[in-house]
């Protein structure tokens, strides 16, 4: 069960996700996506319920949960004075990475031409494609995705869902969340918040 | 994964990285340094023209504008400490970092004192010398100013952090952050006069330093459970 203020948002929501398995939290807008995001990575209090992360609550293993997990916001989290490279490498600090070379990432994502530009000239999608640049560098398990496919286009769209999809593959997971349909093909699950 | 644990960043890389691009942030939009420094001197200089230019007046006068000044230029300063962070959503970023928060604060603070504190002590013998102090006391001055601000800027980032998610929050972070910001402007103005009246003024630059010491080792938890409210 989780508040905010004095609406309780949802109660009785109970979910798995195991490795190698795609989360969808669905519902319309202000139905709790977010805050429930927010509750999985420790922002918000659960009024009542456990969260769990391989068998053990999450309160008593905070730093490893963390060290386990990235989070793509509704916002980047990016300094816009900065450039990308800044960025990045400020981000390498804070989270364990794989060791893949930001070169790769970058050109994958089809920014690497952005490089020397500060975060404030690039556009809202390219802002985010530098997002997901900073989940493809670190070495994390748990992927958790706040309607990811925000401000981008058809082909960023298709992009993100062939990242997720090869994720999944490696054994990670990942929780999103979407108030429009996807198709993957990969093991997912549903949960529908009302 | 198993194999997380071995890449995993160090406790102090987070600290490190945090003030490392703060100062990074700092040097691209130098406004933000030069502003409060601007502040510091406009209030010192103008100071002697309201009450007349004697002697004696600025020696007996001067430790306290230097002092008063000072921390009104480290309080505006204090303001925008969290704020872009909290707009673009960095700061959510760091809650939900295998770093302790509290470390993370700490970076930020320490950046905030290298860009807000230093520059002041390094700016504060010019002015010291418009209100005909004596070498010795400007030491004294310096000495003081840098133990006082290391502590303001450990205590306003508490104020910093519980005002960060409130629309125009300066006027209660000035509020929150004054009264424990109280001793350490009478300590630190009463030891400069005491040195300019050549008596002991030792017990005072003890009393700063115990202060700050009490500050490093306190304010960063709080710090961090009041970013914790904050983005609640």
């Amino acid at each position: 069960m989780l508040f905010r203020g004095d609406r309780c948002l949802f109660r009785n929501v109970s979910f798995a996700v195991e490795s190698g398995e795609l989360l969808i939290l669905e519902g319309a807008n202000g139905s709790g996506k977010t805050s429930l995001m927010k509750a999985i990575v420790g922002m918000l209090e659960l009024e009542s319920g456990v969260l769990e992360w391989n068998g053990t609550p999450v309160g008593d293993q905070r730093q490893e949960f963390h060290g386990s997990l990235v989070w793509l916001a509704h916002r980047v989290g990016l300094k816009a004075d900065l450039t990308l490279v800044e960025n990045l490498n400020f981000e390498a600090a804070l989270r364990p990475q794989a060791g893949d070379d930001m070169e790769v990432v970058l050109e994958r994502l089809g920014i690497s031409r952005l490089k020397p530009l500060p975060l404030r000239s690039l556009s809202a999608g390219q802002q985010r494609r530098v997002a997901l640049a900073r989940i493809l560098m670190s070495d994390v398990s748990l992927w958790l995705m706040d309607e990811p496919f925000t401000n981008l286009d058809r082909e960023g769209r298709a992009l993100v869902l062939r990242l997720v999809k090869e994720h999944l593959g490696t054994g990670g997971m990942c929780v999103m969340a979407a108030h429009q349909d996807i198709e993957i093909d990969a093991p997912t699950k549903r949960v529908v918040l009302q | 994964m198993s194999g997380q644990e071995h890449n995993m960043p160090g406790m102090l890389a987070g600290l490190v990285a945090v003030a490392r691009r703060d100062l990074l942030l700092a040097w691209k939009r130098p406004g933000d340094v030069v502003n409060p420094l601007f502040f510091f001197a406009m209030v010192c200089t103008l100071f002697p023209l309201a009450v007349g230019p004697s002697a004696e007046q600025l020696t007996f006068s001067g430790p306290g504008v230097l002092w008063v000044a000072a921390l009104l230029s480290v309080l505006i300063s204090l303001h925008s400490l969290f704020l872009s962070d909290y707009d673009d959503g960095s700061l959510e970023q760091f809650l939900v970092s295998p770093q302790p928060l509290p470390l993370l604060g700490l970076g930020k603070t320490i950046a905030h004192w290298l860009t807000s504190g230093l520059p002041l002590v390094l700016v504060s013998p010019i002015v010291a010398i418009t209100y005909r102090m004596p070498g010795s006391v400007v030491l004294v001055l310096m000495l003081t100013l840098t133990l006082g601000t290391i502590s303001l800027s450990l205590l306003g980032a508490i104020g910093a952090a519980l005002t960060v998610g409130l629309h125009r929050g300066t006027a209660l972070l000035s509020l929150l952050i004054l009264p424990l910001s109280m001793p350490v402007l009478i300590i630190g103005a009463n030891t400069v006069s005491l040195a300019a009246g050549n008596e002991t003024y030792s017990a005072g630059v003890w009393a700063l330093a115990a202060y700050a010491v009490g500050a490093l080792s306190l304010a960063p938890y709080a710090t961090a459970a009041a970013l914790r409210i904050s983005n609640e």
